[in-house]
C-alpha cells in the first residue's frame, strides 16, 4: 500500500521562511493547502528560485496524484486527462472531466469532413451556467492509405481548433499524418501502440514528443508489459486502452478490467498502471449498416457505463444531441465537487428591461435553481427583477425543509438589495414550493406575497392570469 | 449537508493531536527540530483546516540511460482482490404457495460480497431486480411513457398486467396515490381492495406504496398488508417522521418487507434503519431508499450516497447492510426527459435514454432494486444485465475497429 503524504513530509520541501508571498501566514499553512489541492507548488514564488530547484522537483513528485495527468494538444488547444487520486468521488473531487472525442473517417468526402469538424466544435449546451462541449476529434485511417490519411489529418487540423487523436494501427499512416499532415507540433494523441507495432509507434511518440495510447484488448498482462517497455524506452505520456467490448461476456470483462487497473494504480500503487484510461463507445457502430437511432442510444448508455467506471477519455461517433446531452450531463454530475453545492452570488438581478412596474420574483442561489429560473424568465421574454436568496447553494424545497430559506433571510436580502427603491409596488412572487412561508415573509417585509407556480416554466401563464 | 462525513475523520484527529502535542513541546523548548524539519511556534498557531490525505507513490524511476529495446519486457498482472468483512443481507421479495403466498416466482436481492459488477473479486449471489410503476388512478405522465398505458390507466389491474405480460416487469410497484386527502381521499379499505385485485391479476411480487401523506400512509399500508398477508410484499415507505412503528408492526404481523426512506442523508438513514431493527424487523425485512435524484438534478448526490452506503455495509456497518431501492423513475421529473425542445432533439428517444442513464449510474453505485417507467428502459437494462452477468456469448472482435466503423 502506498503511504500517506503528511503535512510534515510536504513542509520539509518548502523554503520554511514564512515570507507570506503565497498569501498564507506561513509555510505550514501553505503545506496544508497543498494537501487539500487548493494550491500547487508553483504558488510559492520563492520555491521557483534556482536554489530550490531540487526541492521543487521532489515536492512535485511527492504530491503527484496516483494517476498521471496527461496533456494532449498545445497552446490554446489542449485537453488534460487523468490526474485522478481516488476510487470514489466522495473521498475527494474527481479532477479533469472525461474528455469526449468524436471520430472522423478519412473515407468521408472532404465537404463532409469539414462539416463534421465544425459541428464537433460548435455543439454546446448550457446547463447550470456551464457550457457543455465536446473536446477532441479522433481522425480514423479507414482508407488504409497514408496519403489520404495525411491529407485528411491536415484538413481536420485546418477546419477546427480541437486537439487531435490520430487513429491507425499501421505506423506508416501515423508517420504520414504527423509529417506530411503537419500536425507533429500540435502534440496529437497517437492511437495506438499494440503488441505488433510498439517498436515503430513508440519511436514516433518519442521523436515527436506525443502522448501515446497502448492498446491491449482484454489482456492486462500484455497491457502492463507494453507499458513497462514503453516506460523503459523513455515514454512518459501514456494512455491505456484495455479494449472496449460492447457486447456479451466481453462487456463484463471490459468493466472488470477498468476497475482492476484503476484499483491497482490507486490502492496498490502499481506504477505501471498509473495512467489515464480510455474507452471507445464508437465501437457499437462497427459492421454493416447500423440503425442510427438504436446505435446512438446504445452508444450513449455504453459511454455512461464506461464513464461511471473511470474512463478519462471516450471516442464516440454519434452527433445526435438527444444522445449526447445525457452523456454530457452525466459528466457534469460526476465531476462536481461533492463537498459543496454549486452556487451563484445572491442579490438582485434585472432580467430584460424592467421598470418600476415590473414584477419581482424570489428564488435561491443554488446554481441549478437560479439558472433554470433565469433562463425560463428570459426565454419567456419577461422584464422583471429576480431576487436571489442566499440559501447556501440549496434548491427551493431542500432549503425550505432545511431552514435556510426563511423570512429573516428574505428580509436581509430586501434591505441589502435595495429592491424597494426599484419598483413602485410591493408585491413579491415566491416559488410555489415555498408556499408555506407566505405569511412569515409578509410579516417580515411588509410586502404582499403572491405564491407562484411550482415550476418556473409555468411563470408566463401564471403572469397573464395574476399580473395585470 | 450531511452526506459526506469525513472518511478522513481519524486522520484529521490524528493530525490535530500531533500539532497539539508539538505546540506543548514548543512551549517548553522554544523552537524544535524533528527529523530535519524546524518548526517555529508561530507556525503552529494557524488552525488546521480539514484536509484530505494524499497517497504517496514510490518515485517513478525511469531508467536514466534509455536503451534500445528489442523485445517486450514481460511482466505479470495479478488482479488486486480484496475481501470485505461484511455482507449485505439477502431479501426475498414475494412468496410462493409453498411459503405462504400465491406468487409464481419470488425475487431475491442483496447478499452482496463486493461492489456492483466487481466480478473479478467475488460473485454477488443475486441479480439486480426491476419493478415497473403502476398507479391506482390516471396520473400525469410524460407523453412518451403515457402512450404505452393510455388505455389501461383507469384500471390498475390491467395496467399491472400490461407491465408484466407485455414489458417483462419482474415486480409491480403499485402506488396508492388516490388515498391522498388532497387527491381523492380514498379510504384505506378501498385501497386494500385495489391491492387484492392487482395481486389476483398478476403473479409477480408487489411493492405497495402510499401517497406520501405522512398521517395517512401508515393506515393505508397497514390495511394493504393485511389483505396481502403472507405475500412478502414491500411496504413503501417508513420514514422518520411518519408512524413507522405501525408500518413495522404490520410487516411483522403479516409477513412483509419495509422500505426505509430518507431524503439523502446517510446519518438519518442509519438512524431510521436502527429504529426499524429495534422494532424487531430483521435485516432481511428492510430495504433502504436513500432517494434517487434524476440525472442532472442531484444524481451526483445519489451516486455518492449509494456508494458510501454499500461500502459501509461491506466494511461491516450492520446498520447499513440492507439492499438499496433506487426509484429511478424519478428521472421523469427532469425537464430534459419530458420537455419538448428543438435544441435537445426528439423527446421520444431523449426521455427513455434519460431514465436509462440514471438507472445505469444507480446500478454501478450500488442499487439492488429499481423502479422504472418506460418499457424501452426495461428492455435495454435487462439486456445489458445479461451481458454484465456474462450470460451472453459473443465473438465480438474489436481489433479492427478503426477501419470497421460504419459512417
Ligand atoms: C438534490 C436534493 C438534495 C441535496 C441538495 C442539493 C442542493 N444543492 O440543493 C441534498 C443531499 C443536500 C439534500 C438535502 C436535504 N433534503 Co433534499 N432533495 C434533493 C432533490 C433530490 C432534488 C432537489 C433539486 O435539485 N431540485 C431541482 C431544482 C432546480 O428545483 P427547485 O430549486 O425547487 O426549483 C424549481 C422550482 O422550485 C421552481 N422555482 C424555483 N425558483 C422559483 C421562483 C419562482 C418565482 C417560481 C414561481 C418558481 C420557482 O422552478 C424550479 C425549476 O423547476 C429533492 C427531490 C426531488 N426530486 O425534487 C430532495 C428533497 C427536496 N429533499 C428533501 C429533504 C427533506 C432534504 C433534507 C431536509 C433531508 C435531511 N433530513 O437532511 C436535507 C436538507 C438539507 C438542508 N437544507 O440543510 C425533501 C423535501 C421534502 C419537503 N417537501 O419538505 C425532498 C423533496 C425529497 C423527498 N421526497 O423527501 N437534498
Ligand atoms: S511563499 Fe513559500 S516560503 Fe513564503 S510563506 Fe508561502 S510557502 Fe512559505
Amino acid at each position: 500500500m502506498p503511504e500517506k503524504v503528511t503535512l510534515l513530509s510536504v513542509y520539509r520541501f518548502l523554503p520554511q521562511t514564512n515570507c507570506g508571498e503565497c498569501g498564507e501566514p506561513n509555510c505550514m499553512a501553505f503545506a496544508s493547502k497543498l494537501l487539500e489541492r487548493k494550491f500547487t507548488p508553483e504558488n510559492c514564488p520563492p520555491l521557483k528560485k534556482p536554489k530550490y530547484k531540487e526541492q521543487m522537483a521532489k515536492l512535485i513528485e511527492l504530491i503527484a496524484p496516483p494517476i498521471k495527468e496527461v496533456t494532449i494538444g498545445t497552446g490554446n488547444s489542449i485537453v488534460k486527462i487523468g490526474g485522478k487520486e481516488v476510487m470514489y468521488r466522495h473521498e475527494l473531487t474527481y479532477h479533469n472531466p472525461t474528455a469526449i472525442a468524436i471520430d472522423v473517417s478519412d473515407t468521408m468526402d472532404d465537404g463532409k469532413i469539414v462539416e463534421t469538424c465544425k459541428a464537433i466544435e460548435t455543439i454546446s449546451l448550457v446547463r447550470i451556467g456551464e457550457t457543455l462541449k465536446l473536446n477532441m476529434v479522433a481522425v480514423r485511417c479507414a482508407s488504409k492509405d497514408p496519403d489520404r490519411f495525411s491529407y485528411v489529418t491536415s484538413l481536420v487540423a485546418r477546419s477546427c481548433n480541437l486537439p487531435l487523436i490520430l487513429c491507425s494501427f499501421d505506423p506508416k499512416n501515423l508517420k504520414a499524418a504527423l509529417e506530411k499532415g503537419q500536425v507533429a507540433n500540435k502534440r496529437p494523441l497517437l492511437y495506438a501502440a499494440s503488441e505488433e507495432n510498439w517498436r515503430e509507434v513508440s519511436e514516433l511518440a518519442k521523436q515527436y514528443d506525443c502522448p501515446v495510447v497502448i492498446f491491449a484488448p482484454n489482456n492486462l498482462t500484455l497491457l502492463k508489459s507494453l507499458i513497462k517497455t514503453l516506460q523503459a524506452i523513455g515514454i512518459r505520456d501514456i494512455v491505456m486502452d484495455p479494449g472496449s467490448y460492447t457486447e456479451g461476456k466481453l462487456l463484463k470483462d471490459s468493466i472488470n478490467n477498468l476497475v482492476m487497473i484503476r484499483r491497482a494504480a490507486i490502492q496498490r500503487g502499481d506504477k505501471d498502471l498509473s495512467y489515464p484510461i480510455m474507452a471507445v463507445p464508437a465501437i457499437v457502430w462497427m459492421g454493416e449498416k447500423q440503425d442510427p437511432i438504436t446505435a446512438s442510444y446504445k452508444e450513449a448508455y455504453i459511454a455512461s457505463l464506461f464513464m461511471n467506471r473511470y474512463a478519462d477519455l471516450l471516442i464516440m461517433h454519434t452527433l445526435e444531441i438527444w444522445a449526447l446531452l445525457p452523456v454530457l450531463t452525466l459528466r457534469q454530475n460526476i465531476y462536481t465537487d461533492p463537498r459543496k453545492p454549486v452556487s451563484v452570488e445572491p442579490g438582485l438581478r434585472a432580467i430584460g428591461k424592467p421598470d418600476e412596474k415590473s414584477p419581482v420574483f424570489l428564488t435561491t442561489n443554488f446554481a441549478l435553481t437560479y439558472f433554470t429560473v433565469a433562463n425560463d424568465l428570459e426565454s419567456a421574454g419577461i422584464n422583471c427583477y429576480l431576487l436571489v436568496l442566499n440559501t447556501e447553494g440549496l434548491a427551493v424545497e431542500v432549503s425550505v425543509a432545511g431552514g435556510q430559506f426563511n423570512s429573516s433571510n428574505v428580509k436581509d436580502l430586501f434591505l441589502s438589495s435595495g429592491v424597494e427603491k426599484m419598483v413602485k409596488h410591493n408585491k413579491l412572487i415566491i416559488p410555489g414550493m415555498a408556499a408555506r412561508l407566505k405569511g412569515e415573509i409578509e410579516d417580515s417585509t411588509n410586502w404582499e406575497v403572491i405564491v407562484g407556480p411550482r415550476d418556473s416554466s409555468q411563470i408566463k401563464g401564471f403572469l397573464t392570469k395574476y399580473w395585470a | 449537508m450531511a452526506i459526506f462525513f469525513g472518511d478522513d475523520y481519524e486522520e484529521k484527529e490524528e493530525a490535530k493531536a500531533l500539532i497539539k502535542s508539538l505546540a506543548k513541546l514548543i512551549e517548553k523548548l522554544g523552537d524544535l527540530e524533528i527529523e530535519n524539519v524546524e518548526i517555529r511556534a508561530e507556525e503552529l498557531t494557524f488552525i488546521l483546516q480539514p484536509m484530505v490525505g494524499v497517497m504517496a507513490q514510490a518515485p517513478q524511476l525511469l531508467p536514466k540511460v534509455e536503451k534500445a529495446i528489442e523485445t517486450l519486457l514481460k511482466t505479470e498482472f495479478s488482479p488486486p482482490i480484496e475481501t470485505y468483512p461484511g455482507q449485505i443481507a439477502e431479501v426475498q421479495i414475494g412468496a410462493t404457495r409453498s411459503d405462504g403466498g400465491s406468487r409464481k416466482k419470488v425475487v431475491r436481492i442483496g447478499g452482496e460480497k463486493t461492489m456492483p459488477f466487481y466480478s473479478f473479486e467475488a460473485l454477488n449471489p443475486n441479480r439486480l431486480a426491476f419493478a415497473m410503476d403502476v398507479f391506482d388512478m390516471p396520473v400525469v405522465l410524460a407523453k412518451s411513457v403515457k402512450q404505452h398505458f393510455e388505455d389501461v390507466m383507469h384500471d390498475p389491474a390491467d395496467w399491472a398486467k400490461r407491465c408484466v405480460e407485455d414489458f417483462g416487469a419482474e415486480i409491480i410497484s403499485l402506488n396508492l396515490i388516490s388515498t391522498d386527502p388532497l387527491i381523492k381521499d380514498t379510504s384505506a379499505k378501498d385501497a386494500a381492495k385495489t391491492v387484492e385485485r392487482v395481486l389476483q391479476a398478476v403473479d409477480v411480487p408487489l411493492i405497495i406504496g402510499g401517497s406520501g401523506n405522512k398521517a395517512k400512509d401508515p393506515f393505508v399500508l397497514e390495511a394493504a398488508a393485511e389483505v396481502a398477508s403472507g405475500e412478502r410484499c414491500i411496504l413503501n415507505s417508513a420514514n422518520i417522521d411518519n408512524d413507522y412503528k405501525r408500518i413495522a408492526r404490520a410487516a411483522k404481523k403479516y409477513g412483509h418487507i419495509v422500505v426505509a426512506f430518507t431524503p439523502m442523508d446517510i446519518n438519518n438513514q442509519k438512524k431510521l434503519n436502527r429504529l426499524l431493527l429495534d422494532e424487531g424487523l430483521s435485516k432481511e425485512q428492510i430495504i433502504i431508499d436513500p432517494t434517487t435524484a434524476a440525472l442532472g438534478y442531484g444524481l451526483d448526490y445519489t451516486l455518492s450516497l449509494m456508494e458510501r452506503i454499500k461500502l459501509a455495509g461491506l466494511l461491516g456497518d450492520s446498520d447499513l447492510q440492507m439492499p438499496i431501492l433506487a426509484s429511478t423513475s424519478n428521472s421523469w421529473g427532469a425537464r430534459e426527459a419530458w420537455m419538448k425542445s428543438e435544441e435537445w432533439g426528439p423527446r421520444e428517444y431523449r426521455g427513455p435514454l434519460w431514465e436509462t442513464v440514471t438507472t445505469i449510474t444507480a446500478m454501478m453505485a450500488g442499487g439492488d432494486l429499481f423502479m422504472l417507467s418506460h418499457p424501452a428502459t426495461v428492455r435495454v437494462i435487462k439486456g445489458l444485465m445479461e451481458n454484465l452477468y456474462g450470460e451472453v456469448d459473443t465473438d465480438q472482435r474489436i481489433q479492427d475497429w478503426i477501419t470497421d466503423i460504419g459512417m
